[in-house]
Protein backbone atom coordinates (compact mmCIF):
# COMPACT_ATOMS: atom_id res chain seq x y z
CA UNK A 1 0.00 0.00 0.00
CA UNK A 2 2.77 2.38 0.96
CA UNK A 3 4.47 1.48 -2.30
CA UNK A 4 1.37 2.38 -4.29
CA UNK A 5 1.06 5.67 -2.52
CA UNK A 6 4.61 6.73 -3.38
CA UNK A 7 4.07 5.80 -7.03
CA UNK A 8 0.95 7.94 -7.06
CA UNK A 9 2.83 10.79 -5.43
CA UNK A 10 5.38 10.76 -8.25
CA UNK A 11 2.58 11.41 -10.71
CA UNK A 12 0.81 14.09 -8.66
CA UNK A 13 4.15 15.78 -7.94
CA UNK A 14 4.40 16.86 -11.56
CA UNK A 15 0.77 17.87 -11.67
CA UNK A 16 0.79 20.37 -8.80
CA UNK A 17 3.80 20.59 -6.51
CA UNK A 18 6.38 20.75 -9.27
CA UNK A 19 4.17 21.87 -12.12
CA UNK A 20 6.72 22.38 -14.91
CA UNK A 21 5.22 25.53 -16.39
CA UNK A 22 3.76 27.44 -13.48
CA UNK A 23 6.19 26.50 -10.71
CA UNK A 24 9.44 25.42 -12.33
CA UNK A 25 8.95 27.86 -15.26
CA UNK A 26 10.25 25.47 -17.90
CA UNK A 27 9.09 25.21 -21.49
CA UNK A 28 7.88 28.78 -21.75
CA UNK A 29 8.10 29.01 -25.56
CA UNK A 30 5.44 26.41 -26.42
CA UNK A 31 3.34 27.61 -23.48
CA UNK A 32 3.07 31.04 -25.00
CA UNK A 33 2.96 30.00 -28.63
CA UNK A 34 0.40 27.21 -28.92
CA UNK A 35 -2.18 28.32 -26.35
CA UNK A 36 -4.30 30.34 -28.77
CA UNK A 37 -6.83 27.49 -28.88
CA UNK A 38 -7.67 24.70 -26.43
CA UNK A 39 -7.37 22.01 -29.11
CA UNK A 40 -3.78 23.08 -29.89
CA UNK A 41 -2.92 23.10 -26.20
CA UNK A 42 -4.25 19.57 -25.72
CA UNK A 43 -2.42 18.36 -28.83
CA UNK A 44 0.85 19.94 -27.75
CA UNK A 45 0.41 18.57 -24.22
CA UNK A 46 -0.25 15.06 -25.52
CA UNK A 47 2.74 15.15 -27.87
CA UNK A 48 5.06 16.42 -25.14
CA UNK A 49 3.70 13.83 -22.66
CA UNK A 50 4.41 10.95 -25.03
CA UNK A 51 7.94 12.21 -25.65
CA UNK A 52 8.50 12.75 -21.91
CA UNK A 53 7.36 9.25 -20.91
CA UNK A 54 9.36 7.52 -23.66
CA UNK A 55 12.54 9.54 -23.24
CA UNK A 56 12.45 9.27 -19.44
CA UNK A 57 11.95 5.51 -19.78
CA UNK A 58 14.84 4.99 -22.19
CA UNK A 59 17.24 7.39 -20.47
CA UNK A 60 16.55 5.74 -17.13
CA UNK A 61 17.09 2.28 -18.63
CA UNK A 62 20.42 3.40 -20.10
CA UNK A 63 21.54 5.51 -17.14
CA UNK A 64 24.36 3.11 -16.17
CA UNK A 65 25.54 2.67 -19.78
CA UNK A 66 25.77 6.32 -20.88
CA UNK A 67 29.17 7.78 -19.95
CA UNK A 68 28.92 10.94 -17.90
CA UNK A 69 31.10 12.98 -20.27
CA UNK A 70 28.81 12.61 -23.26
CA UNK A 71 25.47 12.37 -21.46
CA UNK A 72 24.01 15.53 -23.01
CA UNK A 73 24.48 14.54 -26.68
CA UNK A 74 23.13 11.07 -25.83
CA UNK A 75 20.02 12.53 -24.15
CA UNK A 76 19.43 14.93 -27.04
CA UNK A 77 19.68 12.09 -29.57
CA UNK A 78 17.21 9.94 -27.62
CA UNK A 79 14.78 12.84 -27.25
CA UNK A 80 15.11 13.82 -30.92
CA UNK A 81 14.34 10.25 -31.97
CA UNK A 82 11.07 10.24 -30.06
CA UNK A 83 10.17 13.72 -31.27
CA UNK A 84 10.68 12.55 -34.86
CA UNK A 85 8.42 9.54 -34.20
CA UNK A 86 5.69 11.74 -32.69
CA UNK A 87 6.07 14.17 -35.59
CA UNK A 88 5.51 11.37 -38.11
CA UNK A 89 2.48 10.03 -36.22
CA UNK A 90 0.89 13.49 -35.96
CA UNK A 91 1.58 14.18 -39.65
CA UNK A 92 -0.08 10.90 -40.61
CA UNK A 93 -3.12 10.87 -38.33
CA UNK A 94 -3.77 14.51 -37.36
CA UNK A 95 -2.58 16.73 -40.24
CA UNK A 96 -4.69 19.66 -38.97
CA UNK A 97 -2.83 19.59 -35.65
CA UNK A 98 0.48 19.42 -37.54
CA UNK A 99 -0.36 22.63 -39.40
CA UNK A 100 -1.59 24.33 -36.23
CA UNK A 101 1.51 23.50 -34.18
CA UNK A 102 3.89 24.11 -37.11
CA UNK A 103 7.48 24.59 -36.09
CA UNK A 104 6.71 24.05 -32.40
CA UNK A 105 6.29 20.31 -32.96
CA UNK A 106 9.95 19.67 -33.90
CA UNK A 107 10.89 22.22 -31.24
CA UNK A 108 9.77 19.78 -28.51
CA UNK A 109 13.40 18.60 -28.80
CA UNK A 110 14.64 21.78 -27.18
CA UNK A 111 11.78 22.01 -24.67
CA UNK A 112 13.64 22.36 -21.39
CA UNK A 113 11.06 20.29 -19.48
CA UNK A 114 12.20 17.13 -21.24
CA UNK A 115 15.93 17.64 -20.92
CA UNK A 116 15.38 19.00 -17.42
CA UNK A 117 13.52 15.89 -16.24
CA UNK A 118 16.17 13.66 -17.83
CA UNK A 119 18.84 15.49 -15.83
CA UNK A 120 16.90 15.89 -12.61
CA UNK A 121 14.99 12.63 -12.41
CA UNK A 122 15.51 9.94 -15.04
CA UNK A 123 19.26 9.65 -14.61
CA UNK A 124 18.89 8.91 -10.90
CA UNK A 125 15.76 6.77 -10.64
CA UNK A 126 14.52 3.40 -11.85
CA UNK A 127 12.63 2.80 -15.05
CA UNK A 128 9.07 2.64 -13.67
CA UNK A 129 9.46 5.73 -11.48
CA UNK A 130 10.96 7.69 -14.37
CA UNK A 131 8.13 6.79 -16.73
CA UNK A 132 5.62 7.82 -14.04
CA UNK A 133 7.49 11.07 -13.51
CA UNK A 134 7.27 11.66 -17.26
CA UNK A 135 3.54 11.03 -17.12
CA UNK A 136 3.05 13.42 -14.19
CA UNK A 137 5.16 16.16 -15.73
CA UNK A 138 3.40 15.73 -19.05
CA UNK A 139 -0.02 15.98 -17.42
CA UNK A 140 1.10 19.03 -15.44
CA UNK A 141 2.31 20.68 -18.64
CA UNK A 142 -0.98 19.83 -20.39
CA UNK A 143 -2.96 21.20 -17.44
CA UNK A 144 -1.12 24.51 -17.49
CA UNK A 145 -1.40 24.80 -21.28
CA UNK A 146 -5.13 24.04 -21.17
CA UNK A 147 -5.72 26.62 -18.43
CA UNK A 148 -3.96 29.29 -20.43
CA UNK A 149 -5.67 28.31 -23.67
CA UNK A 150 -9.06 28.38 -21.95
CA UNK A 151 -8.59 31.99 -20.93
CA UNK A 152 -7.17 33.02 -24.28
CA UNK A 153 -9.66 31.18 -26.47
CA UNK A 154 -12.75 32.29 -24.56
CA UNK A 155 -11.67 35.93 -24.48
CA UNK A 156 -10.01 35.99 -27.89
CA UNK A 157 -12.38 33.99 -30.07
CA UNK A 158 -15.43 33.53 -27.83
CA UNK A 159 -15.19 29.75 -28.05
CA UNK A 160 -13.94 26.84 -25.97
CA UNK A 161 -12.70 23.82 -27.91
CA UNK A 162 -14.68 25.15 -30.84
CA UNK A 163 -17.95 25.54 -28.87
CA UNK A 164 -19.39 29.07 -28.87
CA UNK A 165 -19.34 30.39 -25.28
CA UNK A 166 -19.66 34.14 -25.67
CA UNK A 167 -22.51 35.14 -28.00
CA UNK A 168 -21.40 36.19 -31.46
CA UNK A 169 -23.02 39.62 -31.01
CA UNK A 170 -20.29 40.58 -28.53
CA UNK A 171 -17.06 41.50 -30.36
CA UNK A 172 -14.05 39.36 -29.54
CA UNK A 173 -11.07 40.66 -27.62
CA UNK A 174 -8.74 39.46 -30.40
CA UNK A 175 -5.63 40.81 -28.73
CA UNK A 176 -5.76 37.79 -26.41
CA UNK A 177 -4.99 35.36 -29.22
CA UNK A 178 -2.04 37.42 -30.48
CA UNK A 179 1.41 37.66 -28.97
CA UNK A 180 0.88 40.32 -26.24
CA UNK A 181 -2.14 38.42 -24.93
CA UNK A 182 0.03 35.33 -24.46
CA UNK A 183 2.55 37.14 -22.27
CA UNK A 184 -0.21 38.88 -20.36
CA UNK A 185 -2.23 35.73 -19.62
CA UNK A 186 0.88 33.83 -18.57
CA UNK A 187 1.91 36.66 -16.24
CA UNK A 188 -1.54 36.90 -14.64
CA UNK A 189 -1.88 33.13 -14.27
CA UNK A 190 1.50 32.95 -12.61
CA UNK A 191 0.58 35.82 -10.29
CA UNK A 192 -2.57 33.90 -9.33
CA UNK A 193 -0.52 30.82 -8.50
CA UNK A 194 1.89 32.93 -6.42
CA UNK A 195 -1.08 34.42 -4.59
CA UNK A 196 -2.32 30.92 -3.73
CA UNK A 197 1.17 29.99 -2.59
CA UNK A 198 1.37 32.92 -0.21
CA UNK A 199 -2.05 32.00 1.19
CA UNK A 200 -0.93 28.43 1.84
CA UNK A 201 2.60 29.42 2.90
CA UNK A 202 4.66 27.47 0.42
CA UNK A 203 5.99 30.17 -1.80
CA UNK A 204 8.97 29.21 -3.93
CA UNK A 205 11.65 31.29 -5.55
CA UNK A 206 11.03 31.35 -9.31
CA UNK A 207 13.79 31.64 -11.84
CA UNK A 208 13.18 31.89 -15.54
CA UNK A 209 13.66 28.35 -16.69
CA UNK A 210 16.68 26.66 -18.11
CA UNK A 211 18.84 29.73 -18.47
CA UNK A 212 18.60 31.03 -14.95
CA UNK A 213 21.21 28.96 -13.20
CA UNK A 214 23.97 29.67 -15.71
CA UNK A 215 22.92 32.96 -17.24
CA UNK A 216 23.20 35.31 -14.32
CA UNK B 1 17.51 44.93 -58.08
CA UNK B 2 14.18 43.32 -57.39
CA UNK B 3 15.91 40.46 -55.65
CA UNK B 4 17.93 42.91 -53.58
CA UNK B 5 14.73 44.60 -52.41
CA UNK B 6 13.35 41.18 -51.51
CA UNK B 7 16.40 40.41 -49.38
CA UNK B 8 16.20 43.79 -47.62
CA UNK B 9 12.50 43.31 -46.92
CA UNK B 10 13.21 39.88 -45.40
CA UNK B 11 15.90 41.36 -43.17
CA UNK B 12 13.77 44.19 -41.82
CA UNK B 13 10.60 42.17 -41.47
CA UNK B 14 12.50 39.61 -39.38
CA UNK B 15 13.64 42.39 -37.05
CA UNK B 16 10.43 44.37 -36.70
CA UNK B 17 7.34 42.48 -37.84
CA UNK B 18 8.23 38.83 -37.27
CA UNK B 19 10.44 39.44 -34.26
CA UNK B 20 11.36 35.99 -32.98
CA UNK B 21 11.05 36.74 -29.30
CA UNK B 22 8.13 39.11 -29.10
CA UNK B 23 5.94 37.87 -31.94
CA UNK B 24 6.89 34.25 -32.61
CA UNK B 25 7.78 33.20 -29.05
CA UNK B 26 11.11 31.60 -29.87
CA UNK B 27 13.90 32.01 -27.34
CA UNK B 28 11.78 33.10 -24.38
CA UNK B 29 14.08 31.42 -21.86
CA UNK B 30 17.13 33.64 -22.51
CA UNK B 31 14.78 36.60 -22.99
CA UNK B 32 13.49 36.21 -19.43
CA UNK B 33 16.64 34.77 -17.90
CA UNK B 34 19.50 36.86 -19.25
CA UNK B 35 17.90 40.26 -19.84
CA UNK B 36 18.47 41.64 -16.34
CA UNK B 37 21.69 43.45 -17.22
CA UNK B 38 22.41 45.32 -20.44
CA UNK B 39 25.89 43.89 -20.99
CA UNK B 40 24.81 40.29 -20.53
CA UNK B 41 21.85 40.91 -22.83
CA UNK B 42 24.19 42.22 -25.53
CA UNK B 43 26.67 39.37 -25.01
CA UNK B 44 23.99 36.73 -25.26
CA UNK B 45 22.48 38.33 -28.37
CA UNK B 46 25.86 38.49 -30.12
CA UNK B 47 26.37 34.80 -29.42
CA UNK B 48 22.89 34.04 -30.74
CA UNK B 49 23.41 36.02 -33.99
CA UNK B 50 26.73 34.25 -34.52
CA UNK B 51 25.36 30.75 -33.94
CA UNK B 52 22.12 31.34 -35.88
CA UNK B 53 23.96 32.46 -39.04
CA UNK B 54 26.54 29.68 -38.78
CA UNK B 55 23.86 27.03 -38.12
CA UNK B 56 21.91 28.16 -41.20
CA UNK B 57 25.13 28.24 -43.21
CA UNK B 58 25.62 24.55 -42.44
CA UNK B 59 22.09 23.12 -42.18
CA UNK B 60 20.52 24.65 -45.31
CA UNK B 61 22.87 22.97 -47.84
CA UNK B 62 22.71 19.75 -45.83
CA UNK B 63 18.92 19.73 -46.05
CA UNK B 64 18.89 20.47 -49.80
CA UNK B 65 21.79 18.34 -51.01
CA UNK B 66 21.86 15.53 -48.48
CA UNK B 67 18.45 14.97 -46.89
CA UNK B 68 16.05 16.07 -49.64
CA UNK B 69 18.20 14.60 -52.40
CA UNK B 70 18.10 11.20 -50.72
CA UNK B 71 14.49 11.34 -49.48
CA UNK B 72 15.58 11.56 -45.86
CA UNK B 73 13.58 14.68 -44.97
CA UNK B 74 12.13 13.05 -41.88
CA UNK B 75 15.60 13.00 -40.28
CA UNK B 76 15.59 16.82 -40.20
CA UNK B 77 14.99 17.31 -36.46
CA UNK B 78 17.58 14.81 -35.30
CA UNK B 79 20.24 15.92 -37.81
CA UNK B 80 19.75 19.64 -37.14
CA UNK B 81 19.91 19.42 -33.36
CA UNK B 82 23.08 17.33 -33.52
CA UNK B 83 24.67 19.75 -36.00
CA UNK B 84 23.83 22.66 -33.72
CA UNK B 85 25.22 20.87 -30.67
CA UNK B 86 28.46 20.02 -32.48
CA UNK B 87 28.72 23.50 -33.97
CA UNK B 88 28.35 25.19 -30.60
CA UNK B 89 31.05 22.97 -29.09
CA UNK B 90 33.32 23.66 -32.06
CA UNK B 91 32.84 27.43 -31.84
CA UNK B 92 33.60 27.27 -28.14
CA UNK B 93 36.85 25.37 -28.70
CA UNK B 94 37.98 27.63 -31.56
CA UNK B 95 37.20 30.84 -29.67
CA UNK B 96 38.99 29.56 -26.58
CA UNK B 97 42.12 28.77 -28.57
CA UNK B 98 42.35 31.67 -31.01
CA UNK B 99 40.26 34.53 -29.67
CA UNK B 100 40.40 34.50 -25.88
CA UNK B 101 38.97 38.02 -25.43
CA UNK B 102 35.89 37.14 -27.49
CA UNK B 103 35.63 33.84 -25.63
CA UNK B 104 35.65 35.63 -22.31
CA UNK B 105 32.74 37.82 -23.32
CA UNK B 106 30.63 35.26 -25.21
CA UNK B 107 31.85 31.98 -23.73
CA UNK B 108 29.41 31.72 -20.84
CA UNK B 109 26.43 32.06 -23.15
CA UNK B 110 27.48 29.48 -25.72
CA UNK B 111 26.48 26.29 -23.83
CA UNK B 112 23.02 27.81 -23.26
CA UNK B 113 22.50 28.18 -26.98
CA UNK B 114 22.43 24.46 -27.83
CA UNK B 115 19.02 24.03 -26.29
CA UNK B 116 17.81 27.48 -27.32
CA UNK B 117 14.72 27.07 -29.44
CA UNK B 118 15.42 30.11 -31.63
CA UNK B 119 18.47 28.47 -33.21
CA UNK B 120 16.72 25.21 -34.10
CA UNK B 121 13.64 27.25 -34.94
CA UNK B 122 15.42 29.48 -37.45
CA UNK B 123 17.04 26.54 -39.23
CA UNK B 124 13.75 24.61 -39.50
CA UNK B 125 11.76 27.68 -40.56
CA UNK B 126 14.35 28.59 -43.19
CA UNK B 127 13.97 25.19 -44.77
CA UNK B 128 10.17 25.47 -44.58
CA UNK B 129 10.12 28.93 -46.14
CA UNK B 130 12.95 28.98 -48.65
CA UNK B 131 13.45 25.39 -49.83
CA UNK B 132 10.81 26.02 -52.52
CA UNK B 133 12.81 29.02 -53.79
CA UNK B 134 15.69 26.73 -54.77
CA UNK B 135 13.70 25.62 -57.80
CA UNK B 136 12.33 29.09 -58.51
CA UNK B 137 15.42 31.30 -58.17
CA UNK B 138 18.29 28.80 -57.93
CA UNK B 139 20.18 27.61 -54.88
CA UNK B 140 22.35 30.71 -54.55
CA UNK B 141 19.48 33.09 -53.98
CA UNK B 142 17.55 30.75 -51.66
CA UNK B 143 20.74 30.32 -49.64
CA UNK B 144 21.20 34.10 -49.47
CA UNK B 145 17.57 34.50 -48.37
CA UNK B 146 17.93 32.01 -45.55
CA UNK B 147 21.20 33.56 -44.36
CA UNK B 148 19.69 37.07 -44.40
CA UNK B 149 16.67 35.72 -42.55
CA UNK B 150 18.90 34.15 -39.87
CA UNK B 151 20.86 37.38 -39.46
CA UNK B 152 17.64 39.40 -39.28
CA UNK B 153 16.21 37.05 -36.68
CA UNK B 154 19.41 37.40 -34.67
CA UNK B 155 19.35 41.20 -34.79
CA UNK B 156 15.66 41.12 -33.90
CA UNK B 157 16.54 39.03 -30.87
CA UNK B 158 19.18 41.59 -29.93
CA UNK B 159 16.77 44.50 -30.31
CA UNK B 160 14.19 42.78 -28.10
CA UNK B 161 16.79 41.87 -25.47
CA UNK B 162 18.31 45.36 -25.32
CA UNK B 163 14.93 47.12 -25.22
CA UNK B 164 13.63 44.75 -22.59
CA UNK B 165 16.67 45.04 -20.34
CA UNK B 166 15.89 48.76 -20.18
CA UNK B 167 12.24 48.10 -19.39
CA UNK B 168 13.23 45.60 -16.76
CA UNK B 169 15.46 48.02 -14.89
CA UNK B 170 12.41 50.25 -14.34
CA UNK B 171 10.15 47.33 -13.47
CA UNK B 172 12.53 46.03 -10.78
CA UNK B 173 12.21 49.32 -8.93
CA UNK B 174 8.46 49.61 -9.37
CA UNK B 175 6.12 49.04 -6.49
CA UNK B 176 3.71 46.36 -7.66
CA UNK B 177 1.37 43.98 -5.77
CA UNK B 178 3.19 41.31 -3.78
CA UNK B 179 2.01 38.37 -5.90
CA UNK B 180 3.14 40.05 -9.12
CA UNK B 181 6.73 40.57 -7.91
CA UNK B 182 9.43 38.86 -9.95
CA UNK B 183 8.46 36.87 -13.01
CA UNK B 184 4.73 37.71 -13.30
CA UNK B 185 5.30 41.46 -13.65
CA UNK B 186 8.19 40.75 -16.02
CA UNK B 187 5.80 38.79 -18.23
CA UNK B 188 3.20 41.54 -18.14
CA UNK B 189 5.79 44.13 -19.14
CA UNK B 190 6.96 41.79 -21.92
CA UNK B 191 3.36 41.83 -23.08
CA UNK B 192 3.40 45.62 -23.33
CA UNK B 193 6.76 45.57 -25.16
CA UNK B 194 5.28 43.02 -27.56
CA UNK B 195 2.24 45.24 -28.02
CA UNK B 196 4.51 48.07 -29.15
CA UNK B 197 5.99 45.78 -31.81
CA UNK B 198 2.51 45.11 -33.18
CA UNK B 199 2.55 48.71 -34.35
CA UNK B 200 5.11 47.74 -37.00
CA UNK B 201 2.57 45.53 -38.77
CA UNK B 202 2.32 46.46 -42.44
CA UNK B 203 5.35 48.76 -42.37
CA UNK B 204 7.45 46.45 -44.58
CA UNK B 205 4.80 46.19 -47.29
CA UNK B 206 4.52 49.96 -47.40
CA UNK B 207 8.24 50.69 -47.51
CA UNK B 208 9.40 47.99 -49.91
CA UNK B 209 6.18 47.52 -51.85
CA UNK B 210 6.24 43.73 -51.71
Amino acid sequence: MAENKSKLSIVTNGLLKENPTLRLVLGTCPTLAVTTAVSNALGMGAAATVVLICSNFVISALRKVIPDKVHLPCYITIIATFVTLVQMIVKAYAPALDTALGVYLPLIVVNCIILGRAEMFACKNNVVDSALDGLGMGLGFTLALTLMATVREILGSGTWLGIQIIPKSIPNFTLMTSAPGGFFTFGCLMALVVWFETKTNNKIDRKAGCCAEKGE
Amino acid sequence: MELGVKLASIFFSMILVNNYVLVKFLGICPFLGVSKKLDSAVGMSCAVIFVMVLATLVTFPIQIFLLDANDLGYLQTIVFILIIAVLVQLIEIILKKYMPPLYNSLGVYLPLITTNCCVLGVTVLNVDNYAADVVKYGFGFAYAESLICAAGAGFGFMLAMVLFSGVRKRVEAANCPECFKGLPITLVSASITSLSFMGFGGIIENIFGV
